[in-house]
């Protein structure tokens, strides 16, 4: 059963990749689907039957390589952790298929998408079910390449080509990191199965490692290197400058790969190495604190996004730091929890924002939406019970999870945690806001898309940047905007409104049917040891009992979001446009997400340009060159010109140097051995 | 037969072939397909034929095999070959990828066909015998020799600055040699005898050591190449022609690496052991610096070459990290890198036989047009960047991992490259293949033919191959491994020893 639910979207890439071109796009579709849906109902009965059943278990499928006492296998390991992944994996991909199926129809490279889609879901699922790092390693870097050629999937759309790019290059920077922590642990472990690492990690605890000259604590420089890796495919902060570009990919793709999925792999990736990171207590207070900042800091640049995808993708940013809180603090369950319940309404919101963008005809600023309430009804109501879960409405997925993860920072008692606290705190207030501000900007208020397409860049008081005009170039690129009052935005196709339903049902009730068993009383029979705590770890029962207020803290920020954004985008509708203008340099600040990209560009992308050169024209050309072989030859070609006028060719000459050696050597034998 | 066995046949065939084809008459377009067809024959038969070596070939011994030995020159330096499982795998790397480096010249070269393809067969025989040679000085002679027909393919076929390159190309050559040559004089000195097996159990005096490990270390380092002696390297690729670039790439600089295996190390364990330092730091500054180098290039040939370097830079760190993972893993990135790089620069040939330019800048869109090569392209761009799946990971997780062993600062500062690899192989590959295609004269470019096929799609499916099963090759590797490590223990050991004894 697990062969199948990891190799057949293997077998549906290979086929829609090879003989796509054959067998023409619907047939690809159709194939890539299927398989996936088979996979994704194999995936529930697996997660029911390891969940709530038997139990975990490993399965070999071959040897990888073997080299001295380093071993590496390619199989699956399959706990509650992996089938929960599964689960999320699958179910989301195969919706994603199908929706696909409408979203992309006018597409002419069809094929190519479903192959890369397919593509994507094997490599997250050899992610998910890796029994060591090496093949988490490749997983990790499988899935890179998909978003890679996803994000780049309009390879004419020179912004897309650079977003993809930079998203690979990004997500190197941190499996730079990744590496180093599996050669660490190696080094003190002698292997890279889990099944060989975490039973002894306790040995290793007051271990002590040299590195870069340094002596560390070893577990916890090896934790931190490989939350360097988590940090970069889960766009935390610092290394989160991909993610936002990374929406140039069509939306599909970002529902599954840069919201529901691959994103979270770094969440997944510390709750499976739990028994390291359990070791290393500043590693986690590391975890801790970069997850709080990226909570904050992408919530406060999703407040001025106008490109529907980006706050989206702001949002994700945001709650991915949320799971990182949780996870440093001590609560894997809840972060994890959190990675399941945000794969159904993130993914809602990404595919219905698809929805809007397909009734728009691929328009993407919100600032020429307005009013579409009247016009596409079920998507407005899909992307409302998104809005309600993401923000933590009473009883929908989000309140179970963001407001565990909230309390687990709390219950954390210590500086860490309350910093998190606070920090989360805030980023609920704004997630509600620019989640319900999104929501007013495209469905209520006035229309802006009969009138105004060309007049959008004063909208509020300042002018945008280039970056918030995207356009989903298909065959509606070339369409001519100024006929668009003829065309009435247009609900969506069935076999795209079908996904939304399923993922909505999932945003209301996914948290309520499955907290108990993730986050509740009935945790550790659920999780069977697949997430390792120490004994001394009581965060879950310390959540139980908390002050009567923090519960009820981040419902009253979801309220005060909700109103503020009802009193500035519903009630008086000039407000924004008037905070923009009085404000102008917070508003740049952040509506150019505080100048990370331009602060990277300065010192790593163009110094490395300028090094590049410099050790090209200067080191190689002037100095080595100089003086080593065109110095040389200047010599030798001015003595060959004077003595030997005839062209010899130069050949002969090396022939001749090659003689000279010959002979010498025979002449020292013959020398030898007249002895 | 005459006691000549089948690594002797190897050495033979391509000159066999060479000769038939100086028999063709004429100049005509008769005698020119007949030419090609005659190399193409010769070639593939010489790698069946080393199939059938490697089917005798029993991995799980260190020791040599096949052996054959005749009087040569004197009683002691015998014409002598054999093989193990370091040069195994690269006997066969050469006789698999000369079929290619034929089919990639088939239309391009168009003057001096005849000549041309003997150049190739001549090379083919003398890169064979680097790898079988069981006397230093058939070694020796091997090794020099293979330049001659390089020299002369770069220098008759090239491009425009084909005589700067071939200059270039020969001094540096000409410096590592005749210091090579003087070590192995020293050696015969020393130890009364050329022949290698007899070498390896040989003892050679600690002062001594580090001279000839500096000697040999001017010629393998030249060869591989390292920094700061790998500026030949970018001027040879660009100037030769596509076949040559692939050899040169792929087998040539290969020689430098198994140079190191096969003499520096095992015969001058102190002296390798004192100089490891040095070499770590020049493999890091080639990883990055080439790297950055890489990143700035205008030429494509030019920059697979400067990755080449950087490349290389990996396989030096591995092999003097002194460990399983490094040893087997800079072999095996030897090997991966000959495939991978010899696609590069096959891909290359590709357009520059359609377009006849190098210039990134006259490319972009060509996804448009030509499909199947823009996915060629793709599995050999990732797999130079080390992607987990591709052959290319594998060598450069093993050496990295072995050098994080023998030292964490070098592995630190040579992961690095792997960001920089991404970065410079996507640029190139985004401004060759995607992007809009609208320079007029690639609007009717056209896609692979048929004999380009035949010559990607095998490479595709081994890169792919090793790099999800590497074991054919890195089980070739492990046996002469452990037998090099162990000498190599109980040589540091003596040293040590020898060492308290004194005090």
């Amino acid at each position: 059963m697990y062969h199948a639910i990891v190799f057949l979207p293997l077998v549906g890439f290979l086929i829609a990749g090879l003989f796509g071109r054959i067998l023409g796009p619907r047939p690809s579709e159709i194939i890539t689907t299927a398989f996936l849906f088979i996979a994704a109902a194999l995936s529930w009965i697996a997660f029911f039957d390891v969940g709530f059943g038997s139990g975990a278990t490993r399965i070999q499928v071959a040897q990888w390589m073997s080299v001295g006492d380093f071993v590496a296998d390619w199989a699956f390991r399959i706990d509650t952790l992996t089938v929960v992944m599964l689960i999320v994996v699958n179910t989301v991909s195969a919706l994603v298929h199908l929706y696909s199926i409408g979203y992309m129809s006018e597409d002419p490279h069809r094929s190519r998408f479903f192959a890369y889609l397919s593509l994507f879901t094997f490599a997250m699922l050899a992610l998910v079910t890796a029994d060591n790092l090496l093949q988490m390693f490749f997983g990790w870097e499988g899935v890179g390449l998909a978003s890679y050629l996803l994000i780049g999937f309009w390879y004419q759309k020179e912004s897309a080509n650079a977003a993809a790019i930079k998203a690979f290059v990004v997500n190197r920077v941190g499996d730079f990191g990744f590496l180093l922590g599996i050669f660490t642990l190696f080094v003190l472990f002698d292997s890279v199965a889990f099944e060989q690492i975490f039973p002894r990690v306790a040995e290793f605890a007051d271990q002590r490692f040299v590195f870069l000259g340094y002596e560390w604590h070893a577990l916890t420089i090896a934790a931190l290197l490989l939350f360097m890796g988590a940090m970069g495919k889960s766009a935390q902060f610092l290394l989160h400058t991909w993610l936002p570009d990374a929406m140039e990919g069509p939306t599909p793709v970002s529902a599954l790969i840069h919201a529901a999925t691959m994103v979270t792999a770094g969440v997944f990736m510390v709750a499976r190495m739990s028994p390291v990171f359990e070791y290393a207590p500043t590693a986690l207070t590391v975890v801790t604190v970069i997850g709080a900042i990226t909570a904050f800091f992408a919530a406060t640049v999703g407040l001025v996004q106008n490109d529907i995808k980006r706050v989206i993708a702001y949002s994700t940013c945001s709650q991915l730091g949320y799971m990182f809180v949780a996870l440093g603090v001590g609560a894997y369950g809840v972060g994890v929890f959190h990675l399941f319940t945000h794969a159904f309404f993130k993914a809602l919101l990404f595919l219905g924002a698809g929805s809007v963008i397909h009734a728009m005809h691929h328009e993407q600023d919100m600032r020429n939406m307005g009013a579409l309430r009247k016009y596409i009804p079920f998507t407005t109501a899909m992307m409302a019970i998104g809005t309600l879960a993401l923000t933590g409405f009473p009883f929908t997925a989000g309140y179970y999870s963001k407001d565990a993860v909230i309390e687990a920072a709390y219950a954390a008692h210590n500086s860490a945690g309350t910093f998190a606290f606070v920090a989360t705190v805030v980023a609920a207030f704004m997630t509600s806001f620019y989640s319900w501000r999104l929501f007013f900007m495209t469905f209520e208020g006035k229309s802006h898309w009969s009138e105004a397409h060309h007049n959008g860049s004063t909208h509020e008081g300042v002018e945008h940047d280039d970056h918030s005009h995207d356009v989903e170039p298909a065959s509606h690129a070339q369409h001519d905007h100024g006929h668009h009052a003829e065309h009435k935005p247009h609900e969506s196709p069935l076999v795209m409104l079908l996904p939304l339903a399923v993922l909505a049902l999932g945003a209301l009730i996914a948290g309520l049917l499955f907290h108990g068993a993730f986050i509740g009383e009935g945790a550790a029979d659920f999780w069977k040891g697949a997430i390792y705590t120490r004994p001394d770890n009581h965060i879950l029962e310390e959540m139980h009992h908390l002050p009567g207020w923090v519960p009820l803290l981040p419902t009253a920020m979801m309220i005060l979001g909700f109103l503020l954004a009802v009193y500035m985008y519903i009630i008086d509708a000039k407000k924004p446009a008037q905070l923009a203008a009085d404000n102008p340099v917070l508003y740049r600040f952040l509506l150019n997400k505080w100048y990370f990209d331009e602060l990277y560009d300065a010192i790593f992308v163009r110094p490395a340009i300028g090094l590049g050169r410099f050790l090209w024209r200067m080191g190689d050309g002037r100095i080595i060159d100089g003086l080593g072989p065109d110095g040389v030859s200047a010599r030798v070609l001015d003595v060959t010109r004077g003595v030997v006028r005839v062209q010899t060719g130069y050949l002969y000459h090396y022939a001749f140097a090659m003689l000279i050696g010959v002979a010498a050597f025979i002449t020292f034998y013959l020398f030898r051995g007249a002895h | 037969m005459l006691g000549f066995g089948i690594l002797s046949g190897l050495l033979v065939l391509p000159l066999v072939g060479a000769a038939f084809i100086l028999t063709l008459r004429g100049d005509s377009e008769a005698a020119k397909s007949n030419a090609r067809w005659a190399a193409l024959a010769t070639t593939v038969l010489t790698f069946l034929l080393s199939l059938v070596a490697w089917s005798r070939f029993d991995t799980g011994t260190a020791s040599f095999q096949l052996i054959e030995s005749h009087v040569w020159l004197t009683d002691t330096i015998r014409f002598k070959l054999g093989v193990d499982g370091f040069s195994m795998p690269f006997i066969l790397l050469t006789t698999f990828l000369m079929p290619f480096c034929i089919l990639a010249s088939w239309d391009s070269i168009q003057h001096r066909v005849k000549e041309y393809f003997v150049a190739f067969l001549v090379l083919e025989m003398t890169m064979i015998g680097v790898f079988a040679a069981l006397d230093l000085v058939l070694f020796y002679l091997f090794f020099e020799a293979g330049l001659i027909p390089m020299f002369l393919i770069i220098g008759i076929w090239g491009g425009k600055r084909r005589i700067y390159a071939s200059f270039k190309f020969f001094l540096y050559t000409l410096l590592g040699s005749v210091l090579m040559l003087l070590a192995i004089m020293a050696m015969y000195w020393a130890a009364g005898t050329t022949d290698i097996p007899t070498l390896l159990q040989f003892k050679f005096a600690e002062n001594l050591q580090t001279w000839l490990w500096l000697a040999f270390f001017a010629s393998f380092a030249v060869k591989m190449p390292m920094w700061p002696v790998h500026t030949w390297l970018p001027d040879a690729h660009v100037e030769a022609p596509t076949g040559g670039s692939v050899i040169l790439a792929a087998i040539l600089l290969k020689m430098g690496g198994y140079g190191f295996i096969r003499v520096s190390i095992p015969m001058f364990p102190d002296a390798s052991h004192y100089f490891a330092p040095m070499v770590f730091a020049l493999s890091v500054i080639a990883i990055v610096y080439t790297s950055l180098v890489a990143l700035v290039q205008t030429d494509m040939k030019k920059l697979i070459a400067y990755s080449s370097v950087a490349h290389m830079g990996f396989v030096t760190m591995g092999l003097f990290s002194m460990n399983p993972q490094g040893i087997q893993g800079a072999m095996f990135q030897m090997i991966s890198h000959g495939l991978v790089s010899g696609a590069l620069f096959l891909c290359v040939g590709v357009v520059y036989d359609r377009i006849h330019t190098r210039d990134i800048a006259a490319y972009g869109g060509l996804v448009e047009r030509m499909p199947l090569y823009a996915v060629a392209f793709m599995i050999f761009t990732m797999a130079n960047v080390g992607l987990p799946g591709t052959s290319g990971f594998v060598g450069e997780f093993l050496t990295l991992l072995g050098a994080f062993q023998a030292n964490t600062t070098v592995s630190f500062l040579a992961t690095t490259g792997v960001i920089l690899s991404a970065c410079y192989a996507l640029w190139l590959y985004r401004r060759i293949i995607f992007g809009v295609l609208d320079k007029p004269q690639l609007k009717t470019i056209m896609d692979l033919n048929r004999r380009e096929m035949v010559i990607l799609a095998p490479l595709v499916l081994l890169v792919i191959y090793y790099g999800v099963q590497p074991a054919p090759i890195l089980d070739a590797f492990a046996a002469p491994t452990e037998a090099l490590l162990k000498s190599y223990e109980a040589a540091l050991a003596t040293v040590k020893t020898a060492a308290l004894a004194a005090h």
